[in-house]
């Protein structure tokens, strides 16, 4: 079960025409693909697109009605491969991930199906995390549709605007026989907005109806002499064909004044920003009134000559809001205004930086810098700017961490004691939640390759007598880690040791299910055991524990895999579920147990303020968010006392590590007992008769000599 | 042409509610004549970090479709609100807070970053750095304790902030649209309301909270306490009253009344004149000699005050049951300490012994405190006050305070370095490693100090290496330095 339930979003799903959709922009795209009669969606989850997959899973009444096929594919690859699906039938079909990391692990896929080219309308629905929030590497996915021709739509940041180019892109696709990629930036996945909604379609044609009729045609498939005749074919039919569409149904637009001497060219993705930026100088006011001509691209890939020409013949100078480098845009307009024979000047990234995201006062910045030298006039004047009210030190950094009760923490806190004994070890980490061991307090982790890539990752070391670590999640694993990595170790022989990190979910991505998920699925098969699947390609040594909670058996299991004297890969699988998703589960079951009467027993952690010093030890081998500081009460101490907040849920953590790491006797266990039974309050009335009398007598004694 | 657009922005951490206040806001534009958009950046961040909504809105009716933007620009957001003081001073950071346009609304309360949490002494950011920021750079500015507040109206904290908006009236939309927000939200309607109703009305206050000023000592209860006190009064400097006075309401408390006048011959034997040096001596020395053994955690742990704090923390209702269990690790050099000083060595000094009653204490014990059999051990153990004096660890701990006092007397002259001297006490803490790690650190400055040529500022910056990083590289640094 996924992190956030969207059935009130399955309903909206439903709507038709005449209703108003209301939502965001990545639930907009979802209901635009049922519009235009999509026959089968796939995809691979992660930020910012994990929405779509969870809204499909959570769909599949409605998908069965409709005859659409949903599936979530074990990788971006996968997802990419389905694609096939339309080469040979009219299926439209969508697929969907997280980029640029996603698309790096379908390109195999990808080159293959722009390659052959396709029948069926073909989208592929990017979430392009870059800038601002981003986790991953600033690339630009623009690369992948130049070198593979697959057209790159990028549509103005608005509801309406996003959904026509969903079922503009299907069109696009079968119209010029090309897989279509549609780009949607982080904030506007999750742009709320509203449109009007138009009927779901079934499908033309169904994934079982194609199946029943099977079509075969020799010349799709990449291999001699088809793989020639392919890439005429995309420049000689492909290319133009696309070029008519793109110009036909004006997918670009134009916004400001007809004719002027200078104009801006921009990405669509980035007209908001463009627009507000030049609200802020006077040059376009809240509803897009710009007053210097705006030509927007829509479709980044490929340009439009013909467009190109109109926009910039008679203006002296251009300037190209493109954002991330390599500027593919700027460098194509220069080589198409060339071989017009214009003499405009192309200006981007020379007033524009290189680099990061283009926010409004980026943009404002850049754009004042460009009219300051084409046309000084409209420039604005250059605004005094105010000393800083605060310098950055003065607030400090929130680096992402691991929730509060996460079941990770405790096996870096178990790997920090055995770097304590044995010194520090290599660690190749993986992508998931667990990479914050990268981050304080842990400071665990060498590199990162890439999701599954963990134990790749350390497989060019081979150890004399100290091994190398590698982490890797449970989500990697079945993406790809299972093969790339334990397969490929246990073939190459390495001694290394990895450590699979099983909590039940894809968990960083949303809390999806997997394979080795505990929850039963209705319509997955799940419960597939990970330490099987690594002793099933041949690891000898593989050993699962089932509750990281336990510092001390962490710690000893991981001392024992590096120290082992047998060679060969060794796999720990480290299990306890995601606390985020089991609070989830378990926290409405508690209160209606507690509002039932039902006897519950609940447990949460303490510090006691007299006995904590102040040293925050527990904290550097924690990190836990419950976990916290408070000003000392006590007069005399002057540092902080650790604190645990109500927030605590009570998986034991900060104990174990106190207990492991002898650190201090001021960590205690509370059990609240609600809805005692009788049992219990005999048993407290008894222990509390006893207790007392001696408390009081204690008391007595101290105010005796007491100040 | 006037401004028609209201930008505002929420910062905060991820997990507090920050996207249901933004969709109350949109809900509320959208409800009431506006066209809204509101747009966020989750993914890892919502994994404790920091994160920004933003929420734009204009009237409906325009000429077009208006362009809203995705995110906000500096010195252009109308209302800014941070669920936390260190998220309000990003606010200011960023730059989305104008003297001309914003009105800042943020709660004073504090959630301390991992940075702060983890130093091994005080890491805390200063809280009135960014007060100050608020006061001068918002247009008007909204701060008080709204986790407190939320706490007493069991909500979440965005309702508090949600309350505080409508209560600033930087919004053009009456109180009971915003109740219609939440209602309309459906989840937790009574309590959010509550919470609501709470914002509001501190909003409506217009005042920052002010903050709570030191209690002040309790007055002796005893004749022997009150006889410490006119000690005190006639043989220290007023400034050293406060700690002096507490020190000796603790250690009759650790110890017994002549304890307390050990202590007060100690301090008077400390030739100065300057107030300062007496009264961090007085804190330092009440808090060494105060030092944790197992006969005072225990006694601590056993304590009907102790039980009772407890069940406030973990917010235990009446009926409820409460046990308690410690996490402890008494090591064979604890209870070693522990013992009459001569036989505690023996054993200590014994290679045989110790290592055949090594396992007996190489594993943590979970104990209930709130059960008989654990209680009634601890409470024995905690009767060893009685006999402390004789322990091995009272022997070890005093002649260490001497060896401290007679560098303190001797570098009496020149108060800033006695001064200095007399903070080293405060390496030396915690328990098992941690106390050790400290000790080794105390006396490495300490002998670094005797070989001579370290003055007051020399010493303190060896103090604040030791307290810079847990394995002593700022220190082997500064030491070599």
């Amino acid at each position: 079960m996924a992190e956030r339930s969207f059935k009130a979003e399955v309903e909206q799903l439903r709507i038709g025409a005449g209703e108003v959709f209301r939502g965001e922009g990545i639930l907009a795209v979802t209901k635009a693909l049922l519009q235009s009669g999509v026959a089968y969606v796939g995809g691979y989850q992660g930020s910012p697109i994990s929405h779509l997959i969870d809204v499909f899973a959570d769909a599949s009444e409605l998908m069965a009605e409709l005859g659409v096929h949903f599936e979530s594919s074990a990788s971006e690859a996968a997802a990419a491969a389905m694609l096939a699906a339309s080469v040979n039938y009219p299926l439209r079909g969508a697929v969907a991930w997280k980029s640029v990391v996603g698309t790096n692990v379908a390109s195999d896929a990808l080159s293959n199906v722009a390659s052959g080219g396709v029948t069926g309308g073909a989208l592929v629905i990017l979430g392009e995390d870059y800038g601002e929030g981003s986790s991953i590497m600033q690339e630009r996915t623009h690369a992948f549709a130049m070198k593979s021709q697959m057209w790159l739509l990028d549509p103005r940041p608005n509801l309406s605007l996003i959904v026509d180019m969903v079922e503009k892109g299907f069109q696009l696709s079968e119209a010029s026989n090309t897989p279509v990629m549609l780009e949607l930036r982080v904030r506007a996945c999750h742009m709320t907005g509203r449109f009007a909604a138009r009927d779901n379609r079934r499908p033309t044609m169904t994934v079982v109806e194609a199946t029943e009729a099977p079509k075969r045609d020799i010349e799709r498939i990449v291999l001699p002499p088809a793989n020639f005749l392919h890439e005429v074919e995309k420049v000689e039919k492909r290319w133009p064909a696309a070029l008519d569409f793109i110009r036909m149904h004006g997918l670009n637009e134009r916004f400001g004044p007809a004719t002027d001497e200078i104009g801006i060219i921009v990405q669509g993705g980035l007209f908001n920003s463009l627009n507000r930026a030049m609200e802020l100088i006077d040059l376009s006011d809240a509803y897009g009134g710009a007053r210097i001509p705006v030509h927007v691209l829509n479709v980044t890939y490929p340009l439009v000559p013909d467009e190109v020409h109109d926009f910039c013949a008679g203006k002296h100078a251009v300037l190209v809001v493109e954002e991330g480098q390599p500027e593919f845009i700027e460098h194509e307009l220069n080589t198409l205004v060339r071989r017009a024979g214009l003499q405009t000047q192309i200006i981007g990234k020379d007033v524009l930086p290189r680099a990061g995201e283009y926010s409004g006062t980026v943009i404002r910045d850049g754009l004042a810098a460009f009219l300051r030298s084409w046309a000084p006039d409209r420039a604005p004047p250059v605004a005094p700017t105010l000393p800083p009210a605060l310098p950055p030190s003065a607030v400090p950094q929130r680096p992402a961490g691991f929730c509060t009760g996460c079941p990770e923490r405790p096996i870096f806190s178990a790997m920090k004691l055995v770097q304590k004994e044995l010194g520090a070890f290599h660690v190749s980490a993986d992508i998931g939640c667990h990479l914050f061991s990268i981050l304080p307090p842990f400071h665990i982790g060498n590199t990162t390759m890439g999701y599954g890539l963990g134990t790749a990752g350390a497989s060019a070391f081979k150890p004399r007598d100290k091994r190398a670590i590698a982490i890797m999640g449970d989500g990697g694993f079945w993406h790809n880690g299972l093969t790339s990595g334990i397969g490929n170790a246990v073939f190459n022989q390495d001694d290394n040791l990895t450590i699979v990190i099983d909590n039940g979910y894809a968990a960083a991505t949303g809390g999806q299910d997997i394979p080795s998920s505990k929850a039963e699925n209705a319509n997955r098969r799940t419960n597939n055991p990970i330490e099987k699947a690594a002793r099933g390609v041949g690891v000898g040594w593989a050993k699962t524990l089932t509750r990281t909670y336990d510092v001390a058996a962490m710690r000893d299991a991981i001392r024992e895999a590096v120290t082992a004297p047998e060679k060969g890969p060794k796999v720990l699988v480290a299990q306890s579920e995601c606390q985020l998703n089991r609070q989830r589960r378990v926290k409405p079951l508690m209160a209606k147990a507690i509002k039932s009467g039902e006897r519950v027993v609940r447990e949460r952690f303490g510090v006691d303020p007299d006995t904590c010093t102040g040293d925050h030890s527990c904290i550097r081998l924690s990190g836990c968010p419950s976990l916290t500081i408070r000003p000392n009460p006590d007069l005399l101490r002057e540092h902080p006392v650790a604190h645990v907040d109500n927030s605590c849920v009570g998986c034991g953590v900060c104990g174990e590590v106190s207990h492991t790491a002898v650190l201090c006797p001021s960590f205690y266990k509370a059990e609240i007992v609600f809805n005692p039974n009788r049992r219990d309050r005999i048993g407290a009335r008894l222990r509390g008769w006893a207790i007392g009398a001696l408390q009081r007598r204690a008391d007595r004694k101290r105010a005796a000599r007491a100040f | 042409m006037a401004r028609e657009r209201i930008a505002i922005a929420i910062l905060g951490l991820g997990g507090q509610g920050g996207g249901v206040l933004a969709d109350w806001i949109v809900q509320l534009g959208d409800k009431n004549g506006y066209v809204a958009q509101g747009t966020s950046v989750p993914g890892v961040a919502q994994r404790t970090g920091s994160t920004v909504y933003y929420v734009e809105m204009m009237p409906a009716g325009g000429p077009a479709e208006p362009v809203l933007a995705l995110m906000p620009v500096p010195g252009d957001v109308d209302i800014a609100i941070a669920s936390e003081l260190m998220e309000t001073g990003r606010a200011i950071l960023r730059g989305f807070v104008a003297k001309d346009r914003t009105t800042l609304i943020g709660s004073t309360h504090r959630i301390y970053a991992i940075s702060e949490k983890s130093a091994m002494g005080d890491g805390r950011a200063s809280a009135e750095r960014i007060l100050t920021a608020a006061r001068e750079r918002a247009k008007s500015f909204i701060g008080f304790d709204m986790d407190a507040a939320a706490e007493r109206a069991g909500c979440p904290i965005s309702a508090i902030l949600f309350g505080a908006l409508a209560g600033s009236g930087a919004l053009p939309f009456p109180r009971a649209v915003f109740e219609a927000a939440i209602r309309a939200g459906g989840k937790a309607v009574d309590a959010n309301l509550a919470g609501f109703d709470a914002g509001y009305a501190a909003a409506q206050g217009g005042n920052e909270e002010t903050w709570a000023v030191e209690a002040a000592a309790s007055p002796p209860t005893s004749a022997a306490g009150q006889a410490l006190v006119a000690r005190i009064h006639s043989e220290l400097p007023e400034s050293a009253y406060a700690f002096a006075i507490e020190g000796v309401r603790r250690l009759m408390d650790y110890q017994d009344e002549a304890y307390a006048r050990l202590y007060l011959d100690r301090l008077g034997s400390i030739p100065s004149g300057d107030g300062a040096l007496i009264a961090e001596a007085a804190r330092h020395l009440a808090l060494w000699m105060a030092y944790e053994d197992t006969i005072r955690v225990a006694d601590l742990k056993i304590r009907a005050s102790r039980f009772a704090r407890v069940r406030e923390e973990v917010r235990a209702a009446p009926d409820q049951i409460v046990r308690v269990t410690e996490y402890m690790h008494p090591r064979l050099e604890e209870v070693c300490e522990t013992l009459p000083a001569g036989l505690g060595r023996r054993i200590l000094a014994s290679k045989r012994l110790s290592n055949w009653l090594h396992p007996f204490f190489a594993k943590g014990r979970h104990v209930e405190t709130t059960g008989l059999r654990w209680f009634l051990m601890l409470n024995l153990l905690a009767g060893f006050r009685r006999w402390r004096r004789k322990s091995l660890r009272y022997a070890v701990e005093h002649a260490r305070i001497e060896a401290w006092l007679e560098l303190v007397r001797a570098a009496a002259r020149d108060s800033a370095l006695a001064l200095e001297l007399t903070k080293c006490q405060q390496l030396i803490k915690g328990y098992g490693d941690t106390f050790a790690r400290g000790l080794a650190n105390y006396d490495r400055i300490v002998a670094r100090y005797r070989t001579g040529g370290v003055d007051a500022g020399a010493l303190r910056r060896l103090r604040e290496a030791a307290l810079a990083d847990e394995d002593g590289e700022a220190l082997d640094l500064a030491l070599a330095g």
